[in-house]
């Protein structure tokens, strides 16, 4: 079995072997292949621009590996800005001993989930450490995109706007979880691990007044809608069986006496559209997952708050997520 | 036929359920002579009222008075110091359940520990602590064990494998908790208000209903035992109704699905083989109860933490902070939100007293879902 050596991130023979073996073969595009200090883009106006660190146990998990999240994470947060995808960066720190067959399907990985946005690796960067240092490998990237709707921003929910959730939540939490724990289930939870990016441009081509869109990656759905009720300073009020989540991730839940609005997602969004769009909107995004829906409205009974409304007329507020996850006793 | 686990809980949070139950406590209600002071025992059931928003739904003479049923909420903090000098012998491995590592001592906690490099793991179920003690023979493997009645079979199983097994490196360190007791330091305090109980069911499907008939008899409060979700609290709520405006006080089981009167005899067996109550045992907050607490019997000693490592345990009580009202949050005298540091010096993330803590303890059900009148 072939392993990554510390020679691997020498700048000599044995780097250059692998970057062009592995790395151009599965990114290869003009830009990278220039080989240059840096990559020289051509970019009309406004651009957006975002970075994120990858670090998941186990690296492999049910929906997705480290490689996918890598470049979805990074994709999802342009998309979120309404900016189509163009050109990633991406570095490498792979703990000495890791098998090149690993490496390669996390890198091939990679290369299928950019082929669903269009998005490009144009420049890299790869570091071998010693056994112990990382564990397995962390994976940097950072990327740019091109305003293609402008003004989408935390700070502009207005009163009577609809909130949305692109498909069911808390899947990659719970999956994470499940495979961490080495849980038997009888049915697993699947990551959502995907780029959101086809799901944004219908959004956008179908002229839906987009207010805000964020992934609810870590601090899930709550934090989302916490981090808006504050910056937009609206309360937003929330129907708690309109909030879709799947039996796995709330059976997972139950027995952990976790929230699906609190777990972590790869590949599902939170949206404030104009109330004239959203069940435009709630069309389109269904086309892409029949599990999205809507699940609240934009008022300014409490500002600041979000407000859970239950089904049998009774209310609570939904607090940001705090501290580590643990899971309850009896 | 298979079960599925949304087969357990799906009906009994029906909005249409939930409302009927509503309308029946507050027609009920209206029968009532005095207002209705219930103390939910266990924090389960200040979650799930918080949760689902249950007190909104009641009239406003039917009161909760949060009960002293959270495990991690009641351990006084040099129990929480022994847990941590455990963890910083050399070669220990700690192992214990979800919020204990959160939980303030007077110094550190196991997560300030754990970040400090000792090894300390939160398990899901006390049976691995097999395998981890298997798989680490050269260390001591020392089990935090805490919890009512509902944890105790849990502990007391995993004794009898580890001996049965000869696995020698795994040890004890036992705080296990009973709720009778308890109840009647509450009831024998003369400042109570309460009236009536709401009993947890998962207690019971392991003691049998039985261990309330005392408390009924002695104190003419109605006791039922109830299951979890909002349905389960609110039709065990219409039950002691209905006891308090028919003049009955007895103990009562809602949760029939699992409860019965005698409980899990063999659970109740392999306790009873592997522990013994302890003379006393020193709550946070209600101070010395006799006879409250679960310790090892004798033929286990080589197991006991408690006994094993003894000169590494410090032995000193140690308050709580002057500030902090958890002790009489837990003898049901306040509400959360009636203490000057709640939400302010005293939150989740910075918790001064251990009902902020854990997720079943009652300051932190406020913190997360009350401020909605």
């Amino acid at each position: 079995m072939r392993r990554i050596q510390l020679s691997h991130g020498g700048g000599g023979e044995e780097m250059g072997a692998l970057v062009r073996d592995l790395f151009y073969r599965h990114f290869g595009n003009e830009i990278l292949l220039k080989s240059e200090d840096a990559a020289v883009l051509e970019v009309n106006g406004k651009i957006a621009f975002t970075t994120d660190s990858f670090t998941v146990s186990p690296i492999f998990f049910s929906g997705g590996d480290i490689g996918k999240i890598a470049v979805a994470g990074t994709v999802n947060d342009l998309a979120m800005m309404g900016a189509r995808p163009l050109y990633l960066s991406c570095g490498f720190m792979i703990e000495e001993g890791l098998e090149v067959e690993v490496l390669e399907r996390i890198v091939s990985s990679m290369a299928a989930e950019l082929a669903v946005s269009g998005a490009a690796i144009v420049c890299g960067d790869t570091k071998v450490v010693p056994r112990g240092a990382v564990d397995k490998i962390f994976i940097n990237t950072s990327g740019i995109g091109e305003i293609v709707c402008e003004g989408i921003s935390a700070h502009a929910l207005r009163e009577g706007d609809l909130l949305l959730v692109s498909r069911d939540i808390g899947a990659h939490g719970a999956a994470i979880l499940a495979a961490r724990e080495g849980m038997e289930l009888s049915s697993h939870p699947k990551s959502d691990c995907a780029t959101l990016w086809p799901a944004v441009e219908a959004l956008i081509q179908n002229g839906i007044a987009v207010r805000a869109m964020r992934d609810a990656t870590r601090g899930g759905v709550s934090a989302v809608l916490n981090e808006w009720a504050a910056a937009s300073q609206v309360c937003l009020e929330v129907e708690e069986e309109a909030v879709p989540v799947c039996d796995e991730v709330r059976g997972l839940c139950e027995m952990m006496g976790f929230e699906a609005v609190d777990l972590a997602n790869e590949g599902t969004f939170v949206a404030a559209v104009d109330p004239a769009d959203a069940q435009e909107a709630l069309a389109v995004l269904r086309r892409s997952n029949p599990a999205a829906a809507q699940i609240g409205t934009v008022t300014l009974h409490k500002q600041g708050r979000v407000i859970l409304k239950t089904g049998w007329g009774s209310r609570r507020y939904l607090e940001l997520p705090k501290g580590e996850l643990l899971p309850r006793i009896c | 036929m298979s079960l599925l686990l949304k087969d357990l809980y799906e009906g009994f949070r029906n909005g249409e359920a939930i409302r009927a139950l509503s309308a029946a406590i507050a027609r009920e209600s209206e029968k009532l002579s005095q207002p209705l002071h219930i103390m939910e025992v266990c924090g389960g059931h200040t979650h799930t009222i918080m949760k689902y928003g249950l007190k909104q739904l009641l009239p406003p003479h039917i009161e909760f008075i949060h009960g002293p049923g959270c495990p991690v909420c009641i351990m006084p903090k040099e129990r929480i110091d022994h847990a941590i000098a455990l963890a910083r012998m050399e070669d220990a491995i700690l192992l214990t359940l979800g919020d204990m590592i959160r939980v303030p001592g007077s110094q550190s906690s196991l997560s300030q520990e754990r970040a400090a490099g000792r090894d300390i793991r939160a398990l899901y179920s006390p049976i691995d602590a097999l395998k981890i003690a298997r798989e680490n023979p050269d260390k001591k493997v020392i089990f935090f064990a805490i919890g009512f009645e509902t944890t105790t079979p849990m502990t007391a199983s995993l004794i009898l494998q580890a001996e049965k097994e000869g696995i020698g490196n795994l040890y004890f360190h036992i705080n296990h908790v009973l709720v009778p007791p308890a109840v009647h330091a509450i009831m024998d305090d003369s400042d109570t208000r309460v009236n009536a109980f709401i009993g947890p069911s998962h207690v019971s499907v392991i003691t049998g209903s039985k261990i309330y008939e005392p408390i009924a008899a002695a104190y003419h409060t109605p006791v039922v035992v109830s299951g979890f979700e909002p349905v389960d609290v609110m039709e065990g709520i219409l039950r002691i109704v209905r006891q308090k405006t028919g003049g009955r006080a007895t103990a009562e089981v809602q949760y029939s699905r699992a409860v019965t009167r005698e409980g899990n005899l063999k659970a109740q067996e392999m306790i009873d083989q592997t522990m013994r109550p302890r003379d006393h045992f020193r709550w946070r907050g209600i101070g010395d109860i006799p006879h409250s607490a679960l310790q090892l019997r004798g033929e286990f000693a080589h197991r006991d933490a408690e006994k094993v490592f003894a000169d590494f345990l410090p032995t000193e009580p140690i308050d709580d902070h002057k500030l902090c009202i958890c002790g009489t949050i837990l003898r049901g005298l306040a509400k959360p939100d009636e203490c000057k540091v709640f939400g302010t010096a005293c939150t989740p993330s910075t918790p001064l007293g251990s009902c902020m803590v854990s997720s079943e303890g009652s300051c932190n059900a406020y913190y997360r879902f009350g401020g909605i009148g």
